[in-house]
């Protein structure tokens, strides 16, 4: 099944000076598959993201996504070929309306920067992909509302209704669940569950119970390192991860 | 609330169609021609600051480009058509931002400010210090262009409508544009750029449309002035100029195209007031001092510029109504911060 692979990522490597940030981390990312990357905090996860997406140039290594080798390409390129992310501070449009933040997303796919005399609200392609975007993010309710002016939780789903009103194959999700309620994180998980099916999943998350629910994989780094891999129950019973992370509140 | 805005606007520009035909004399009708022609200078501006987020701080060289570019075009020879002079002037003014946006828009914030301004006081000391521009002293315009057979552009009641009607040309176009998925793009990238690389947008392409539009509209305004004045001179490039535009928009209201319009206005009207001797006699060659005053006032009380003002003042009948929603915002930080 090694077609299902939509993102690889193969020694990738993040020096800062004389810091490494990720020292060779390989990962790989398969359609039907939530692949959690957990792990302390500056363990590098998020630095992971950045270089899976192109915001931070690789040191060394390469990404490869749906098959091409995409280590020269920049953010926008990647985000265009079908990798989007969600960003661990909500980096929202807090000034625009719920609906205008998802459009806007939707419009990266059909940019016609060109056709200056056409508006954007009358574009249906972006106004439609906007809209089930977040119908399924279950921001429906919320269409007409100033984004910054809605509740953490909302924001953190219109986060993720950005994110898939690009239609993207692969979603890199930093984070999703931080600072929301109970209810908020069923609702979530209930989505990555529908999401599955069609996408390639990166999760890094540290709800602990979260992870072990919904993760089909599991990473675990340190110091920027991958130390462990494999499934939820692999996971919880290995000693070196329990004394690594999991052990440290025992 | 829209509609009011529209309104608000078809408003300005009938009263300012209206304007020569009920009683304004030679003296409004310049003023007010100036004005309107400032007012282009500061819409081109707008479309970079107020809706992009990109403070350029040397808008004037392109004015000033636009500006010699017409005088210089029109030649010694006899009357240009107006319909070839303000189109070639504006693409003398877009070829100089496409040049200057390329370079200067690799740096961000306060080092994009200095690099346009820079590159303005640029373009400023090649006019001042060479012939080509007629150096210090600047040049005269020989003949003024014609439109067809019977309009002619020394006829000031020619010059008001005709740069009206520019003026509402620039309005209607820029409004479009901002309506447009290119506007709406420029918009993402002033409230946030890194997402909207995150989504798939390469913004620098973006950027430097804007920037050369942005440019060729103040060329446009730049040739209306050199016709109007009949003269050119280096001072038409100089940063004062381009701090004034500035001025313009953050006192009209940054964010607004109607903003660029009421702050062109406001800011040349004060002017005219603060430098009128019959009102402050021997200290109206001050009239920096009383501008500046009354500038730094109305940021204090009107942090949104004039177009925030009927918001203000609904506030204030209203009482106390803004404290819940802060209150409300403060709430979801704390959240946040969990």
């Amino acid at each position: 099944m090694a077609n299902d692979v939509l993102l690889r990522g193969k020694d990738i490597t993040r020096r800062w000076g004389g810091l490494v940030a990720v020292n060779k981390v390989s990962i790989e990312l398969e359609r039907n598959c939530v692949h959690a990357v957990i792990g302390t905090n500056g363990a590098g996860k998020s630095t992971l993201i950045n270089l899976l997406s192109g915001e931070i140039p690789l040191s060394d290594g390469s990404v490869e996504l749906l098959g091409k080798d995409v280590t020269g390409w920049t953010q926008p390129k990647r985000a265009r070929a079908g990798l989007g992310r969600s960003y661990q501070r909500n980096t929202i449009f807090p000034s625009f309306s719920v609906f205008e933040n998802c459009r806007l997303a939707a419009q990266a796919k059909h940019q016609k920067g060109w056709a200056w005399w056409e508006r954007a609200d009358r574009c249906s392609v972006s106004t439609d992909s906007a809209r089930d975007a977040a119908h399924r993010a279950g921001l429906d309710k919320l269409m007409d509302r100033t984004a910054g002016m809605i509740s953490h939780g909302q924001k953190r789903q219109l986060e993720i209704a950005m994110c898939l009103a690009t239609d993207p194959k692969v979603l890199l999700l930093d984070e999703p669940l931080a600072g929301m309620g109970a209810e908020e994180t069923e609702r979530m998980l209930a989505m990555l569950d529908e999401l599955r099916p069609d996408h390639a999943i990166l999760l890094v998350e540290h709800d602990m119970d979260a992870v072990f629910r919904v993760a089909n994989q599991i990473t675990v780094m340190v110091n920027g390192t991958v130390i462990a891999r494999g499934d939820p129950d692999f996971i919880r019973n290995s000693p070196e991860v329990r004394v690594a992370y999991l052990g440290e509140g025992h | 609330m829209d509609k009011s805005k529209g309104i608000f606007v078809a408003l300005v520009f009938m009263a300012l169609a209206l304007y020569p035909f009920v009683g304004g004399g030679g003296y409004g009708i310049d003023i007010v021609t100036k004005i309107m022609i400032y007012a282009i200078l500061a819409l081109s501006l707008e479309l970079l600051v107020g809706t992009t987020g990109l403070v350029c701080f040397g808008q004037a060289a392109f004015f000033g480009i636009g500006a010699y570019a017409a005088v210089l075009f029109s030649g010694e020879q006899g009357a240009a058509s107006i319909l070839w002079l303000l189109p070639a002037s504006m693409l003398a003014a877009a070829v100089y931002a496409l040049a200057v946006g390329a370079l200067s828009l690799r740096t961000r914030g306060v080092y994009f400010i200095m690099v346009t301004l820079a590159f303005a006081q640029m373009a400023y000391f090649v006019v001042h210090d060479t012939p080509l521009g007629g150096g210090t002293d600047g040049i005269y315009l020989y003949f003024r262009p014609t439109l067809g057979e019977k309009l002619k552009f020394d006829e000031p009641l020619v010059m008001y409508l005709f740069s009206l009607g520019t003026l509402v040309f620039v309005f209607g176009f820029l409004t479009v544009l901002l309506n447009s998925r290119f506007g709406r793009a420029l918009a993402g990238i002033r409230v946030n750029e890194q997402r909207m690389r995150g989504t798939g947008f390469t913004t620098y392409p973006y950027k430097l449309a804007a920037f050369v539009i942005s440019g060729g509209l103040a060329g446009l305004g730049g040739a209306l002035f050199a016709i109007k004045d009949g003269f050119v001179n280096p001072e038409l490039m100089s940063w004062h100029l381009s701090g004034a535009a500035l001025m313009m928009i953050i006192l009209g209201g940054l964010g607004h195209l109607r903003g660029a319009l009421i702050g062109a206005f406001a800011f040349l009207l004060l002017q005219e007031f603060f430098k009128a001797e019959a009102i402050f006699g021997e200290f109206a060659k001050h009239w920096h001092l009383g501008m500046g005053i009354v500038i730094i006032a109305a940021v204090a009380v009107l942090p949104r510029g004039l177009v925030g003002l009927p918001e203000v003042l609904r506030k204030r009948l209203a009482g106390s109504g803004g404290g819940e929603s802060r209150i409300g915002g403060l709430k979801s930080a704390q959240g946040g911060a969990k």
